[in-house]
C-alpha cells in the first residue's frame, strides 16, 4: 500500500509539471505580447517605452527562463503581479478562494444528497413510471447549460420574490449566508446530481444482478437490508470515483455560474483575467484549478484503494 | 410450462426484419426514447438546412423600432435589443451550433482515432509518452481547456471549432486505444499476420472497423457536450463572435439585465440548446444500448 501511494504521488507531481508546461506554452501562442496590447489603446507604440515595459515585466528573457521564474515563484509564494491592478497576484487570488470553495462544497453536497438516493430509488424500482420520470428529469438536467439554469433561477426569484439574490460580502447571519450560497450552488450542483443519479442507478442495477444478492435474499434478509446495506455498499465504489471527476466538472460549471450570479470567486476571476489579457493571472489561476483537480483525484484514488481491497493486492 | 411462441419472440428480438422500413419500426419499438431523440436531431438538421425557407426576417438585420418587442404574431418569439427577430436568430443559430459541434467532433475524433490506434498498436515508448500527455490534457475540465485555447487563439468560428476539438482528443484516443489493445490479441489478427498481411493493412482493414461501435456511441455523446461547451464559450464572449447568431451569445447579450424586462430573450435560446442536447443524449443512450451494451448507464 505504501509503494502504491508513493508511486501515485510521484505521478501526480509529474502530471502537474506537464500541465504547467502546457498552460505556459498555450498562453504564449497569442501573437503580440502584453506590451503591444497595453500601448494599443493609445494607438502609438514608442519602441523605447515598449522595451522598458518588456524588461520590467521580464518579457525580454527567453521562454525557458520565464517559465523557470514562474515555477520558482510558485514554490516561494510569489506569483508575480497582476497586469490589471498591479497588485501582487497572491493578494488578488487569496480572498477569492474561500468563496469558490464554499460554493463548490455546497454544490457537491447538494448533488450527492440529491443524486445518490434518487439513483437508488430509480434502480430498485426499475422500469416503473417513477423510474422513467426520474431518468427523463436527470437527462434534462444533463442537457441544460449551467448558465441557463442559473438565469432561469434568477427569473423565478424575480417572479416570486421581486428581487435577485445578490451576493454581499458581509452576510448578516449564518443562515443568511447559507441561503445566499445555496442558490448558485443548487444551479451548479443540479447537473452533477443528474450525472450521479444515472451512475448510481446503473451501478446499483449491476450489483443487484449479482449472485450474492440472490444469496442474501434466499437467506431471508429483508428487501431494505439488501438494497441499502448489501447492494449500496458495493455500488458506491464507482460513484466515489465519479465524485472526483465531478469536482473537476463543477469548477467548469462554476465559471459560468459565478458570472451569472455576480459572485467574486476564483472561477469568475479567470474569465475577467482573460478579458483583460492579464496573462500572468490567467496562468496562475489555471494552474491553481489544475492543482485542485489533480489533488482531488489523487485523494479519490487513495480513498478508492482503501475501500476496494482488490486494488491494494492487485498491484 | 406453457408453449413458447418462437416466432413472436424472434420478431421481438429483431429477427424477421426484411425491409428498411421494418428496421426503422424495430428501432422505434425497442427504443422509444431513442426514437424521440432521433426525431429531435432530424428537426435540428432540417432547421439548419432549410433556415431561409422557414424564417421571414433576416437574423442579422436590425430594426430599432422593434427593439425589445414582445412575442407577437409578427415576431413569433420577440425581438432583442437591436430589433433582430429572435425566432430567425434561433433557426439560423442552429447552423452555427451544427457547424461547431459536428466540426469539432469530427476533428477531435479523427485525431483521437489516429493517436489511439497508433498508441494501442505500437505500444512501447510512443504509447507511454502519449498516454502521459493525454492524461495531463484530461486533468483539466473540458470547459477550462476550451477557454484557454479560445483565449489563446482569439474569438472566431474556426478557432472555436479548434478550441473544442483539441480537448476532445484524449477521450476518443483512450477509448480507441483500449479497444485496439483487446482487438490485436484476437485470432483473426494473428491469422492475418500468419498469411503475411502488413501491419498497416491489418490495422486499417481489420482493427479499425471493429472499434467503430464504441466510437459512434462516444461521438453522439460528444455532439451534446460540444454544443454545451460552444454555448458556454460564446456566453463568456470567447466563442463565436458577431455577426454569427450563436445561441450561447444570445444568452449573454440578454443576461441578468433583461431577466425582469424581456424574459423571452432568456427562455428561448436556452430552451433551444437544452432541446437539442436532450435529443443527442436520448439518441446516444439508445445507440449505446444497441451497439455497446457493456457501457450501460
Amino acid at each position: 500500500m505504501g509503494s502504491y501511494l508513493v508511486r501515485r504521488f510521484g505521478l501526480m507531481l509529474l502530471t502537474l509539471f506537464g500541465i504547467s508546461v502546457i498552460i505556459f506554452v498555450l498562453l504564449r501562442l497569442t501573437p503580440g505580447n502584453i506590451a503591444d496590447i497595453l500601448f494599443d489603446a493609445g494607438g502609438f507604440v514608442d519602441p523605447t517605452d515598449k522595451a522598458r515595459i518588456e524588461a520590467e515585466l521580464g518579457l525580454d528573457k527567453s521562454l525557458p527562463v520565464q517559465y523557470a521564474t514562474w515555477i520558482g515563484g510558485i514554490m516561494t509564494g510569489d506569483l508575480g503581479f497582476s497586469y490589471q491592478t498591479e497588485r501582487p497576484a497572491i493578494k488578488e487570488i487569496a480572498p477569492r478562494i474561500p468563496i469558490t470553495a464554499k460554493l463548490a462544497v455546497l454544490a457537491l453536497t447538494f448533488s450527492v444528497l440529491l443524486g445518490v438516493p434518487l439513483g437508488v430509488i430509480s434502480a430498485v424500482r426499475q422500469n416503473t413510471r417513477l423510474d422513467y420520470v426520474l431518468r427523463v428529469i436527470s437527462l434534462s438536467g444533463l442537457s441544460m447549460p449551467a448558465f441557463w439554469l442559473g438565469l432561469l433561477i434568477l427569473m423565478a426569484f424575480v417572479a416570486y420574490f421581486g428581487t435577485i439574490p445578490i451576493y454581499s460580502d458581509a452576510p448578516t447571519s449564518f443562515w443568511n449566508a447559507l441561503v445566499m450560497y445555496s442558490v448558485p450552488a443548487a444551479a451548479v450542483g443540479f447537473r452533477s446530481s443528474a450525472l450521479l443519479m444515472r451512475l448510481t442507478r446503473s451501478s446499483m442495477l449491476e450489483v443487484l444482478r449479482q449472485d450474492y444478492i440472490r444469496t442474501a435474499r434466499s437467506k431471508g434478509a429483508s428487501e431494505t437490508t439488501i438494497n441499502y446495506y448489501h447492494a449500496l455498499k458495493n455500488a458506491v465504489l464507482p460513484v466515489v470515483t465519479v465524485i472526483g471527476i465531478e469536482a473537476a466538472f463543477l469548477l467548469g460549471g462554476l465559471i459560468v455560474t459565478e458570472t451569472v450570479f455576480n459572485i467574486p470567486g476564483v472561477a469568475r476571476f479567470l474569465v475577467e483575467a482573460i478579458r483583460w489579457r492579464d496573462y500572468p493571472m490567467v496562468q496562475n489561476l489555471v494552474m491553481f484549478i489544475a492543482i485542485v483537480v489533480v489533488v482531488i483525484n489523487f485523494i479519490i484514488d487513495m480513498l478508492y484503494a482503501a475501500l476496494d481491497p482488490r486494488i491494494k493486492y492487485g498491484d | 410450462m406453457s408453449t413458447i411462441d418462437f416466432n413472436a419472440e424472434l420478431t421481438a428480438a429483431g429477427a424477421n426484419v426484411k425491409t428498411r422500413w421494418g428496421a426503422v419500426r424495430f428501432f422505434m419499438r425497442r427504443y422509444p426514447l431513442g426514437s424521440i431523440g432521433a426525431v429531435i436531431m432530424a428537426l435540428f438538421l432540417l432547421a439548419a438546412a432549410f433556415a431561409p425557407l422557414i424564417t421571414v426576417y433576416d437574423p442579422l438585420s436590425t430594426n430599432a423600432a422593434a427593439s425589445l418587442a414582445k412575442p407577437s404574431l409578427t415576431h413569433w418569439l420577440g425581438c432583442d435589443f437591436m430589433g433582430r427577430d429572435v425566432y430567425s436568430r434561433i433557426i439560423y443559430g442552429a447552423r452555427i451550433s451544427l457547424a461547431v459541434s459536428v466540426g469539432s467532433m469530427l476533428l477531435g475524433s479523427s485525431i483521437g482515432v489516429i493517436v489511439g490506434l497508433l498508441s494501442g498498436y505500437l505500444l512501447g515508448w510512443f504509447d507511454l509518452i502519449t498516454q502521459r500527455i493525454l492524461e495531463m490534457m484530461q486533468s483539466l475540465p473540458l470547459l477550462v481547456m476550451a477557454i484557454i485555447m479560445a483565449a489563446a487563439l482569439g474569438p472566431s468560428l474556426h478557432n472555436t471549432i479548434l478550441a473544442i476539438a483539441i480537448p476532445l482528443v484524449p477521450y476518443v484516443a483512450r477509448v480507441i486505444r483500449a479497444n485496439t489493445l483487446t482487438l490485436r490479441e484476437q485470432p483473426f489478427v494473428e491469422a492475418a499476420k500468419a498469411i503475411g498481411m502488413s501491419e498497416r493493412r491489418i490495422a486499417l482493414r481489420h482493427v479499425l472497423p471493429n472499434t467503430l461501435a464504441p466510437l459512434i456511441v462516444l461521438a453522439t455523446a460528444q455532439l451534446g457536450s460540444t454544443i454545451l461547451t460552444e454555448s458556454s464559450l460564446s456566453f463568456l464572449g470567447l466563442g463565436v463572435p458577431e455577426p454569427h447568431p450563436s445561441w450561447g451569445r444570445m444568452l449573454s447579450e440578454s443576461a441578468a439585465e433583461y431577466v425582469r424586462t424581456a424574459p423571452w430573450l432568456v427562455i428561448f435560446p436556452g430552451a433551444a440548446i437544452s432541446f437539442v442536447v436532450f435529443g443527442t443524449n436520448l439518441l446516444g443512450d439508445a445507440l449505446r444500448d444497441q451497439l455497446d451494451p457493456r457501457q450501460r448507464s
